[in-house]
């Protein structure tokens, strides 16, 4: 086994475990390459069937392509599509800065949408190297009441045995995804043949390597047109993946304080 | 078009846990490799010279890791985190775990898949409680590659004797668990002396540096070629197959190959693998997730091993268990656990401490308790017989983690092998009952339980106990009281009012109701068991089915009553240490349930306890909860 079928496997396990002690349970999927490489794997540990919904919590921002190919891909993988909506700017805590105020937006919408279906369980496809508070995570990370994150109490996990909890109000988040790196991800498009939104690859001499919103998302200047010019830009590029994400680099903390209060 | 060739397929990474005492430097040591071995993406540079600059500080290299802001400004690293390098073609993966003692289970969140570790030790300092308590558990969870980082060593001006005596303490520090470390390697993290690069000022050391040694790390031994082991971790049926799924923990899987399945040993054959979008597979190895499909048709449960006839797992129903507990109280002998083994789990109650470890020195004593977040070696009774192998580091064999009522898991249990019967002081032999729960349910027409009435001297407890007592038995409810006063009279007559002896009170009251409920019968306990730790002792030791009830009066009406004179006695100074007077009632914060009785008769209360214990040991009750 090479390391692409290592990360698999484990990440099938993951699944398989979240399926059998969470229910309800639901994925979310923000319609990026790390979610549709998240929904591939559910495929493949679930032989072509996804036996939960995605979730699609949508800030009404995101870019037509992005819609375009929920549609399309939505119907042609046979999925259970949830979609719920983000309240207005105004309603958000006012004291984070502009960018982190406006992904917060995205935490409600996904809050209400878990209260809503009751959800015990949601799949989310954050990795540990895209971001350092990121890279302390669980694979299963218990939210309390309020979905908060406590990040100073975290449950011991090893030896593949996850924490799962039962508690009214509590759901847990799963992390498949959590052990791959931005590279591996890449490496198992290319695999895999896992179509993408054609955002990430260059036009005009520039791309998008992470999306998010339209307004808070900038592209990378790159001329990696396929797949595999993306892999050998990453093996020699030098910047982090969530350069072009504004509300990472506002202050020290803002992204910290997204997270604690169940940003993803 | 592209002409970059798909890259080759890689290793995975191997990943490399830093442990050591707090502020031996390990943090600092990390982000001095990285930096070193070029593996900085850019712009984190130069977020810790700002970052450093901000606090007024040098470069600090362990800014990098001590990312979260709440680290940054207690100077601790909180939890583990995983930073990727390389070293050559080499991928790792650095696993940081934490210094401080509390943050216990964060260390071994991140070192529990770790192939080699990194034991950073102060030169100066020596080994330290943390080192001896991480050591312990790089044994524990089977990392068998261990190098020790001699740190600081600057300060001990590079001395060739001083750092030697340093080593010579270590090694027998480690020989003492067995452990037998790869390499010694004299370094200054901070300047950078053998981390990367040869330090010229210990002209003496021949050995590698911390890179080499990191390079020279074997990689995994395959586990394919052992006997198979695949435990079960579920059952699904997609359009008309039965699929069985899980992951080859060792051993392959061949199409045709006959695989015992489980403790009740029916045998059957590897139909097919199932898969999609790969191409169609007749074998599969350790490692890998498959979906199989068996002939005959079978239905295995979760957690039942599948195995090869001529190499069965061992069988038993009482292990004798190393264990690393990770909760804050106490382990006592009669506690009740589920032990997680691969996707199995087992009801298991603690039959005897063998021997605690001393943390001071590493030696082993008998002990009546496992302290907080201690380590210990005792023997579990399992509810029934059970699969299992010895554990051996480097494998997934024998990885027991104990996990509590509410799935939390509290301790790791490398599991050693079959417990002998041993007759001892310590040794007990609970036998498991042939008579199961839901017999003993059915012929009653309800099932047992705990009802735990907690509440000031004279709230009025043991009224409504015998009130709801009257009630349940006349609707043919097996049903008994334990009150306090009727306790103190026989079973506990030695104890007297001293905060231990109390506490021992409550042990033996919870003890006892769980011998009763476990009979079959409901069993309500009228005691003032004052404090939170009282109730949560006496839910532990009672496990499923105890509910505490809160009998809410307050003092003013209970010292109005005071049916038995004591409050009258306590305010004369007759008695000292009485509750509710010069000694706290810690009043429960959720309760299963209150009873108000200031403004309600005493029989419409203790017909509401009846309703409620009524209810809550329903059969249909039962059927409901084994459901969900």
């Amino acid at each position: 086994m090479d390391d692409l079928d290592q990360l698999e496997a484990q990440s099938i396990f993951i699944l398989r475990e979240a399926y059998r002690k969470l229910k309800p349970l639901a994925m979310l999927w923000s319609l990026g390459k790390d979610s549709n490489v998240m929904l591939w794997l559910a495929r493949k540990a679930f032989l072509g069937n996804v036996p939960f919904p995605v979730m699609h919590v949508d800030t009404g921002k995101k870019f037509p392509e992005m819609y375009r190919f929920r549609d399309e891909y939505s119907k042609k993988w046979n999925l259970e599509l949830l979609l719920g909506d983000c309240p207005p700017v105004e309603d958000i805590d006012p004291t984070l800065p502009p960018a982190a105020r406006s992904a917060a937006r995205k935490t409600a919408g996904l809050a209400a949408m878990i209260d809503k279906y009751k959800l015990a369980g949601v799949i989310a496809g954050i990795r540990r190297d895209e971001q350092a508070t990121r890279a302390k995570e669980r694979v299963f990370s218990p939210r309390g009441a309020g979905h908060k994150w406590d990040v100073r109490n975290q449950p011991p996990e090893f030896w593949d045995q996850y924490a799962t909890p039962h508690e009214p109000g509590m759901h847990v988040r799963v992390h498949p995804l959590l052990s791959w790196r931005e590279i591996d991800i890449w490496r198992y498009i290319e695999r895999e043949g896992i179509p993408l939104v054609d955002l990430y690859f260059a036009k005009d001499g520039k791309r998008y390597r992470s999306l998010g919103d339209q307004d808070i998302t900038s592209p990378v200047e790159s001329n990696a047109t396929t797949v595999a010019e993306v892999i050998a830009e990453l093996e020699t590029s030098r910047t982090s993946e969530r350069a072009g994400r504004a509300m990472d680099h506002e202050s020290e903390d803002a992204f910290e304080r997204l997270r604690v209060a169940g940003y993803l | 078009m592209s002409t970059i060739p798909t890259p080759a397929p890689q290793d995975a990474a191997t990943p490399i846990v830093i442990v050591g005492h707090v502020d031996h430097g390990k943090s600092t040591l990390i982000g001095r490799l990285l930096y070193d071995t070029d593996s900085l993406p850019e712009g984190r540079v130069a977020q810790i010279i700002e970052s450093s600059k901000k606090r007024g500080l040098t470069v600090e290299w362990s800014f990098l890791l001590d990312s979260l802001q709440i680290e940054r400004d207690q100077g601790v690293t909180v939890d583990s985190t995983r930073i990727p390098f390389r070293l050559g073609t080499r991928q790792f993966v650095i696993v940081d775990a934490p210094g401080h003692r509390q943050f216990l289970r964060n260390m071994i969140t991140g070192a529990a898949d770790a192939e080699a570790a990194v034991l950073v030790v102060d030169a100066n300092e020596g080994a330290q409680e943390q080192t001896r308590r991480h050591a312990m558990l790089l044994r524990l969870i089977g990392i068998r590659h261990v190098i020790v980082l001699m740190n600081k060593v600057d300060i001990l001006d590079y001395d060739q004797k001083k750092i030697e005596a340093a080593e010579r303490d270590i090694t027998a520090l480690l020989h003492q668990l067995e452990i037998e470390p790869t390499v010694f390697v004299p370094a200054s993290a901070r300047e950078g002396d053998n981390m990367a690069s040869r330090s010229d000022k210990m002209p003496w050391y021949k050995g590698p540096t911390l890179t080499e040694a990191l390079a020279a790390v074997p990689a995994p031994s395959s586990r394919a070629d052992l006997p198979l082991r695949l435990p079960v971790q579920d059952v699904y049926r997609f359009d008309t197959k039965r699929i069985v799924v899980g992951r080859i923990e060792r051993g392959r899987i061949r199409v045709g190959d006959e695989v015992v399945i489980g403790v009740h040993g029916a045998r059957a054959r590897i139909a097919t693998i199932e898969s999609w979008h790969t191409a169609p597979q007749v074998a599969a190895i350790a490692g890998q997730s498959v979906a199989v499909t068996l002939e005959p048709d079978v239905i295995p449960d979760r957690g039942d091993f599948l195995y090869p006839a001529s190499a069965a797992p061992l069988r038993a129903a009482r292990i004798r268990t190393r264990l690393f507990w990770l909760r804050q109280e106490p382990l006592r002998v009669g506690e009740s656990f589920k032990l997680r083994l691969a996707t199995a789990e087992h009801q298991v109650t603690v039959a005897a401490i063998d021997s605690v470890v001393r943390l001071e020195d590493l030696t082993e004593h008998p002990a009546e308790e496992v302290p907080p977040e201690g380590f210990a070696e005792i023997t579990l009774a399992v509810s029934e017989t059970m699969l299992f192998d010895a554990f051996v580091p480097g494998t997934s064999d024998g990885r027991g983690v104990l996990v509590d009522r509410n799935q939390q898991i509290v301790g790791g249990a490398p599991l050693i092998g079959v417990a002998e019967s041993v007759a001892g002081r310590n040794a007990i032999h609970p036998t498991g009952s042939a008579v199961s729960v839901w017999d003993r349910a059915q012929a009653k027409g309800h099932r047992g339980g705990v009802f735990w009435m907690t509440g000031l001297p004279g709230a009025g407890k043991s009224t409504l106990a015998r009130g709801a007592e009257t009630r349940l038995f006349s609707r043919g409810v097996d049903v008994s009281v334990l009150d306090g006063d009727t306790l103190r009279a026989g079973l506990c007559s030695d104890l007297g009012f001293s905060e231990a002896d109390r506490r021992e009170n409550v042990r033996r009251a919870a003890a006892v109701a769980r011998i009763l409920a476990e009979s079959g019968q409901v069993v309500i306990v009228a005691l003032i068991s004052p404090t939170i730790a009282d109730r949560e002792l006496a839910r532990q030791i009672v496990g499923e089915g105890f509910h505490e009830i809160f009998i809410d009066t307050p003092q003013a009406t209970c010292e109005q009553r005071d049916p038995k004179g004591l409050y009258a006695a306590a305010r004369a100074g007759k008695i000292e240490g009485f509750t509710g007077i010069d000694a706290p009632y810690e009043a429960p914060v959720k309760p299963d349930l209150r009873l108000e009785t200031a403004h309600a008769s005493s029989d419409e209360t203790a017909a509401r306890l009846a309703a409620f214990i009524g209810e809550e040991t329903r059969l249909d009750g039962a059927t409901r909860r084994q459901k969900s």
